[in-house]
């Protein structure tokens, strides 16, 4: 559904994106790992339009989208939802309001639907009776909680994640997770999600894939991806899964 | 040498850049807000922030503005015997000059800082990024409502000046320094034309877009940073001022 072709992008005279090519397959949640400024929100930005590549194809379904603007990109965005890894509520705007947004926006909704659907998101997401809330007044897992919502409200096709537990504490992190697989396991979205949670995404994800040096170095399976003999990538993904213990030493 | 004439040319290009940016942004507002969904609700609460909520503060101003002016008017006209010229004096003054850019000075200090700050915060916190992901056009949704209400609410303020400057002038030129309150109030009649009027509403009109334009555009396009956010807001008041200042006097002499 969603495919990258030879994407390069370059910010502030940095060279971040390489050559992408990566394929997003339909109905599974594929996670994006990489080192820290390896380029996984910028790659994620470029499949829906967010930032538009140099050179290189991104393709949703049968639309090359990289060269669109206006209203025929509104119309492949229709597909998508996206969590920011701030969660980006409406600051302005309280919890119910915020998820209510893109039903009275895009749909026009009105009336008791609204209220309906709403509350059923929240309650979804475990924060059923908070919806008279604001952003300020929520923690930051609450804040992903509420972002999940908006993002589910719609029931998109297609959810990017954009390091959705980063900042939490790890219980909260787990806890968004669950959350993140059990909508996943329900509706039956493509999800694409960038994290540094390893080797929690392993535990989560049907696809894994690799950023480094602006090139997709290997996609795999969850399992396969952990078999791999590159020894690059074995320490990354045995780094980010080491405790190191007072007096120890680690490899 | 060519080091300094390159740096040179280089500002000035980015400077060009920059105009012509502003230009397509306002213009992209513009084209969005003549298309459905036309967002009344937005436009009233703009209206209410802009507007409304800076009453007290051009009420204030224009009081004071127009104390102060018929305080130094009236010791000026006293030396030619014409202290009944007063009221055309003051009205004169604010009509056609300080109601328009004082006014439009006061708005860019309150609503237009906040309209940056607001923007540049829902920049740097990716809300106008999830505006966009929802297929909801930024523009549209957030910048086409300011620049409504900035062109509709500066010209009412501008009225509301005008009216308490006129008033605060009689206030010290008959109650307080004795000048005829029937000569005053005549002086006023006598002196202020139509045109008058419309040149006032004109540059209001004018400046209200300036407003709203510049710190609209400066928030959108605020470097993520807490010091970009700052730098952008300064940006904003300044360049909004100045552009009153300088439209005032071009308007000024096409309108003469």
């Amino acid at each position: 559904m969603i495919k990258l072709v030879g994407v390069e992008k370059t910010l502030g005279g940095q060279p971040v994106l390489q050559g992408i090519d990566l394929s997003i397959p339909v109905g599974k949640l594929t996670t994006i790992i990489g080192g820290s400024g390896s380029g996984k929100s910028v790659l994620l930005k470029h499949m829906i339009g967010l930032m538009q590549p140099d050179r290189g194809e991104v393709w949703v379904g049968d639309i090359e989208i990289s060269r669109l603007s206006g209203t025929p990109l509104n119309n492949v965005r229709k597909q998508f939802a996206m969590l920011f890894q701030g969660a980006a509520l409406f600051d302005s705007l309280s919890v119910f309001e915020n998820v209510a947004f893109p039903l009275r926006e895009k749909l026009r909704m009105k009336g008791p639907e609204v209220g309906r659907r709403v509350e059923e998101k929240l309650e979804e997401v475990g924060l059923a009776g908070m919806g008279h809330k604001f952003p300020a007044e929520l923690s930051g897992g609450m804040r992903k909680r509420a972002g999940l919502a908006r993002a589910l409200v719609m029931e998109p096709e297609i959810i990017l994640f954009d390091e959705p537990t980063t900042g939490l504490d790890p219980l909260m992190a787990k806890s968004i997770h669950d959350l993140i697989v059990t909508t996943h396991r329900r509706l039956g979205f493509t999800a694409v999600m960038v994290s540094h949670e390893i080797p929690e995404i392993f535990g989560i994800s049907d696809w894994v894939a690799m950023l480094r040096k602006g090139k997709i170095t290997l996609m795999a399976t969850a399992a396969e991806f952990q078999r791999t003999t590159d020894p690059e990538i074995q320490e990354f993904i045995s780094v980010g899964g080491t405790v190191a213990l007072p007096g120890s030493l680690v490899g | 040498m060519t080091n300094v004439i390159g740096q040179l040319g280089a500002w000035a290009v980015m400077r060009i850049q920059e105009m012509g940016r502003m230009l397509l942004f306002v213009l992209s507002a513009f084209a969005w807000l003549m298309r459905p969904p036309f967002r009344f609700h937005q436009i009233m609460k703009q209206l209410h922030f802009i507007g409304y909520r800076s009453t007290f503060v051009v009420v204030l101003t224009a009081g004071f503005t127009g104390m102060v002016l018929a305080l130094q008017g009236y010791y000026s006209l006293r030396k030619f015997g014409s202290e009944g010229l007063l009221g055309s004096a003051v009205a004169l003054s604010m009509i056609r000059e300080l109601g328009p850019v004082l006014a439009a000075l006061m708005v860019t200090a309150r609503a237009g800082s906040a309209m940056t700050a607001e923007i540049g915060i829902m920049r740097i916190t990716e809300q106008i990024d999830a505006l966009d992901t929802m297929a909801i056009n930024p523009r549209q949704y957030l910048i086409a409502p300011k620049l409504v209400a900035g062109i509709l609410g500066v010209p009412l303020l501008v009225a509301i000046f005008d009216v308490v400057g006129i008033y605060g002038g009689s206030l010290v030129g008959v109650d307080l320094l004795g000048v005829s309150e029937g000569a005053y109030w005549n002086s006023v009649e006598s002196a202020v034309e139509w045109k008058d009027v419309y040149g006032g509403i004109l540059k209001s009109v004018c400046f209200g877009l300036i407003v709203s334009w510049v710190c609209c555009y400066k928030g959108f396009y605020t470097r993520q940073s807490a010091e970009g956010l700052g730098s952008a807001t300064t940006e904003a008041v300044v360049l909004s001022s100045v552009l009153i200042l300088v439209g005032d006097y071009v308007l000024t002499s096409v309108l003469l």
